[in-house]
């Protein structure tokens, strides 16, 4: 019995004891009708091969472990970045459990939404009731300022339309007639996540600037930063920069608060945002930029229409991508860099410096997000690697592009291939056929890593086995050095494990490196 | 917190109505059926203990705009009883993001070469776009499960799981499955789980449960010699290595398990449960339609068993043992003997630990009751219990277990699941992810009781061990005692809880 009172074993010990492996090899063999070991073995070295890499590629409507997640879950992050909003989802509930799941699951945080809970009579008749109800019992409960409502699949099929139902609810008294209930339609099966992002965000901003009368304030600028799973640390980062510049800025659309509380005895259901009232003022900003294109293509229109100068960027990590998003912010501010942030940007380089022969020639791997993924990218180059696939399931045509002409312009970006719209089962054949010698995504790419023996270092929404990483910047100059030591840190770890077999191959368990 | 439960009968009425008085009228007086206060209801001849009831409404809609916790069909189907089927691969059929969500989130353990000829941890979906829409999906599914086949070549069958918009559109996934089967030789199950169907996991239990019986019962002919003590465990998913923890004891009874369901179960298990001689259901409430089929239809008997702390084991071994008549009851009191020690060990260790701490769940499935014997072996006391996707019969077995004046809480809601847990600051609260941060900012131990919180196993001998390692280093963290800025001169909050 290999249990005890004084040495509790869990699932990992606890299964690798000879009674349990004993079972289960007996379970194997007398009930789970197996296929012969050699069977299995044959088809796992056959995944590996280029032969299986071109049937994998070749798939048209087949999807395996997609790095990508649906509108929703954009639109409910989007609403969590805005003073005492609640994330309104019409549609079936358990759309709603998923995304707090999910979002709690990356974050170690409480991620408040509520659905209107449509079930079958609601996909005959509509769902007006449930939206009516819905918003009486979410106003009455949880005394939002205001609620943001998205819509989950089934309400996209039915064709259920919000603004209508919105107003309904109005007349009927759900909430007072001047309550706040910005909206977007969030289909599931159009985009990903980020365009969820993208249309709340939009559908915030209508929601305050339609026929409002624009009076431009010069120098000040509206900063949206995109769906990300490291708002709390990047978008603290970022103030940061602005304060030392003395920026006059508007944050639209900030979560870091919601999705960092403190624990001292109080549940916040809410915390921190934009304010209701500065996202009105932002109307009058001179310039609104986006610190992720992609995930911001339809607000960033939106703001050219109201008159605003508009600039976006890609998840500024790094030396140059901080550079250049400094210099507009100065361009627009009227403000210039002060002499704190040269330095800072001073000691990245040098840091990048001191350990560029560990990184020059490296060959990554990289996928997630499309801004992100051109983001570490064009770091990678910068420290000497080579980004050989960059993969984003959620990436576009034009993304394709922009990526290629990126790799182009650098010798290390030149044998670089770009898979847009690729899941990661095409990611395991590309690990397999060409391999490299770090992989950049998610948790999800922990499997990957099983597979292929490829090291993954964890930047990039969703990270759900590690703690605490999304508390810390990636992007500017601070950032950008935390990205490195991560970057370095797997190299290093991998090194030492490689050479610390006593007598063996310890002669390079070198002491300082 | 009062151990009188008459006092804890009124403060829990008490906050029943405070949390009452916040809603709309019309949603006041729906919600008011779901909570109760558990009553004491007659001693019943042969009843070591007189009974409690939980009168309360259950599995009916969720009211919109609350914050209900349940989920939904394919949450039932997908994610609870056909994920877990490791030789098979189970497509997600719709847009990307519930296949997305619910990927490896439910520590189904198994063994086996993931990708190659085990599918679990690995999300399929057909990743419906606009035009899928619109034109339907049948055509593409068609495809997927023909690119399966090229690419999986060892998967033992297809599931499809329907996500929302395939009801809604139209689409004849049977006539598919049906076609396909055909042409791959290969068990291919159409599961009509779409999430609107019903109101919670529940249906999809059931309408997984169905798709069993109908998509892989006497489809093909089993070779199999049964045996004389031949069990199927039902309604195990091996969350954490359950089912293993649970099977090695079954073994050591002298009985064979010869089907799995689902945790760490293959195709073949399935397909061959209809000879057993007797079902063992752990999960009631997700599994009890087929072990019902399987009664009717074949003759299996079903016993519910419960492997949650020593006195339910025991009592659970007992009763399964009996079934089998001496033989089998010989090596059972062995087993019961063998374990004793490890079992007085634990208890040992952890009661001074944890006697006298109160505890308030909210769970799905079996856990609203089941673990509740498990935390009273180890001294603990349970204040409050509810399900997310109960039925009446759930509740009335509830009342086996739980004291006159507990609180209970069907479909609770968010506001009202942090008012009770305010009101009654207990030691400890297990529930699911959703809840687990807002209870800890309040200062409030927590564990995940859907994920043991990426522990386990807690079923079986060796589960109990790690159960009750948990409950101890949940509550007894030092971090509790921290949360109170010293500067700040006002009494600590956990203090107050801990008296």
């Amino acid at each position: 019995m290999p249990q005890s009172a004084e040495k509790v074993l869990d699932h990992a010990p606890l299964f690798r004891e000879t009674e349990y492996r004993k079972m289960l090899a007996a379970k194997k063999l007398n009930f789970e009708c197996p296929h012969p070991d050699q069977i299995v073995t044959d088809q796992s070295e056959f995944t590996k091969t280029w032969e299986y890499r071109d049937k994998n590629l070749a798939r048209e409507a087949l999807v395996v472990n997609p790095a990508k997640a649906c509108q929703p879950l954009g639109a409910v992050f989007a609403a969590a970045g805005f003073e005492r909003t609640m994330s309104f989802v019409h549609g079936s509930q358990g759309c709603v459990a998923y995304y707090r799941s999910h979002l709690s699951r990356h974050f170690k945080e409480p991620a408040s939404a509520v659905s209107s809970s449509m079930t079958e009579d609601a996909a005959v008749f509509g769902g007006l009731k449930n939206m009516i109800d819905g918003l009486a019992n979410t106003y009455k409960l949880y005394e939002p300022k205001m609620i943001a409502v998205s819509t989950t699949c089934m309400a996209e099929v039915i064709g259920d339309d919000l603004h209508s139902f919105i107003e309904n609810a109005r007349q009927e008294g759900s909430v007072p007639q001047d309550f706040e209930v910005p909206y977007a339609h969030t289909p599931a099966f159009v985009g990903s996540h980020i365009d969820g992002y993208d249309v709340m965000v939009k559908g915030v901003l209508e929601n305050f600037w339609k026929g409002k009368q624009r009076s431009e304030v010069a120098n000040t600028v509206n900063i949206i930063p995109g769906f990300d799973g490291f708002c709390v640390g990047n978008n603290r980062e970022l103030k940061r920069l602005l304060d030392l510049m003395g920026v006059s800025y508007t944050f639209i659309q900030d979560a870091s608060d919601q999705y960092d509380t403190p624990s001292d005895g109080e549940f916040r259901m809410y915390d921190g945002g934009t304010k209701i009232e500065d996202v009105k003022t932002a109307l009058n900003a001179e310039a609104t930029l986006s610190l992720q294109h992609y995930n911001t293509r339809k607000t960033l229109e939106y703001c050219q229409e109201v008159g605003q100068t508009t600039a976006s960027f890609h998840y500024p990590i790094g030396v140059e991508a901080t550079d250049e998003l400094l210099m507009r912010v100065s361009e627009i501010s009227g403000k210039e860099i002060p002499e704190a942030i040269r330095l800072e940007r001073g000691r990245l380089v040098d840091a990048m410096a001191d350990s560029q022969s560990w990184l020059h020639g490296k060959k990554y791997a990289i996928y997630g997000d499309p801004d992100f993924v051109h983001a570490m990218a064009r770091f990678v180059m910068e420290t000497g690697g080579e980004p050989t696939h960059c993969l984003a399931t959620n990436g576009t045509s034009a993304w394709e592009a922009e990526m290629k002409k990126l790799l182009a312009a650098s010798s290390f970006g030149k044998d670089a291939q770009v898979w847009a719209s690729k899941d990661l089962w095409a990611m395991r054949s590309l690990l397999f056929t060409e391999p490299v010698d770090l992989l950049i995504g998610n948790s999800y790419g922990k499997y990957l890593e099983r597979d292929t023996g490829t090291p993954l270092i964890r930047l990039m929404f969703p990270i759900f086995d590690r703690h605490h990483h999304h508390r810390f910047p990636l992007i500017g100059y601070q950032g950008g050095l935390r990205v490195l030591t991560t970057i370095l840190d797997k190299i290093f770890d991998k090194l030492d494990r490689e050479t610390i077999e006593t007598g063996v191959t310890d002669y390079s368990f070198d002491l300082t490196r | 917190m009062s151990l009188d439960s008459q006092t804890d009968g009124a403060l829990h009425t008490k906050l029943i109505e405070d949390v009452l008085s916040r809603y709309p009228d019309k949603t006041a007086k729906r919600r008011k059926k779901h909570l109760g206060v558990a009553t004491r209801i007659q001693e019943i001849a042969g009843e070591a203990e007189p009974l409690s009831e939980c009168d309360v409404k259950s599995n009916i809609k969720s009211i919109p705009g609350v914050m209900t916790i349940r989920g939904c069909a394919y949450a039932g189907s997908k994610g609870v009883v056909w994920g877990p089927v490791k030789d098979m691969v189970h497509i997600s059929h719709g847009p990307v993001g519930c296949g997305q969500y619910s990927w490896s989130q439910r520590r189904n353990y198994y063994v086996g070469t993931t990708s190659i000829d085990s599918f679990v941890t690995m999300q399929f979906t057909s990743d419906f776009q606009e035009k899928d829409i619109v034109f339907g999906g049948d055509k593409k599914l068609e495809k997927i499960i023909d690119e399966i086949e090229e690419l999986f070549p060892l998967n033992k069958g297809i599931s499809i799981q329907s996500e929302c918009p395939i009801g809604l559109i139209g689409d004849d996934i049977e006539a598919v499955s049906r076609k396909k089967a055909k042409q791959h030789e290969k068990t291919i199950v159409p599961v009509r789980c779409e999430g609107f169907r019903g109101v919670s996991q529940s249906l999809g239990h059931h309408i997984a449960n169905d798709a069993i019986r109908d998509w892989v019962f006497e489809k093909k002919d089993v070779e199999f010699e049964p045996g004389p003590y031949d069990v199927n465990v039902i309604g195990d998913y091996n969350i954490g290595g359950d089912a293993w923890a649970s099977r090695i004891l079954l073994e050591e009874m002298g009985l064979r398990v010869v089907g799995n369901w689902s945790g760490d179960a293959t195709l073949a298990e399935i397909e061959r449960a209809p000879k057993a001689k007797l079902n063992l259901i752990h999960c009631y409430r997700s599994m009890n339609y087929i072990c019902r089929h399987m009664e009717e239809k074949y003759g299996i008997p079903w016993i519910e068993y419960n492997f949650f702390g020593p006195s339910q084991i025991e009592s659970s071994m007992r009763t399964i043992a009996k079934h089998f008549g001496p033989g089998i009851q010989q090596k059972t009191e062995y087993v019961i003997a063998k374990y004793r020690p490890l079992v007085d060990a634990v208890i040992d260790k952890y009661w001074p630990r944890l006697e006298g701490r109160t505890v308030m769940l909210y769970v799905g499935g079996l856990r609203p009751r089941h673990v509740i014997s498990a935390y009273e072996d180890l001294g603990m006391e349970i204040v409050g219990t509810g399900y997310e996707f109960g039925h009446n019969d759930d509740y009335q077995r509830t009342g086996h277990y739980v004291q006159e004046g507990t609180l209970i809480y069907d479909d609770v809601t968010g506001y009202e699941l942090e008012k009770f847990i305010e009101g009654i600051r207990p030691d400890l609260v297990g529930s699911g992810i959703k809840e687990k941060y807002p209870v800890q900012k309040m200062g409030i131990p927590f564990r995940q009781m859907h994920s043991w919180d990426y522990s386990g196993p807690y079923h079986g001998y060796d589960g109990f061990a790690i159960f009750a390692r948990d409950m101890d280093l949940a509550i007894n963290n030092p971090v509790w005692d921290l949360y109170d800025a010293p500067w700040k001169n006002k009494p600590a909050a956990a203090a107050i809880a801990a008296e």
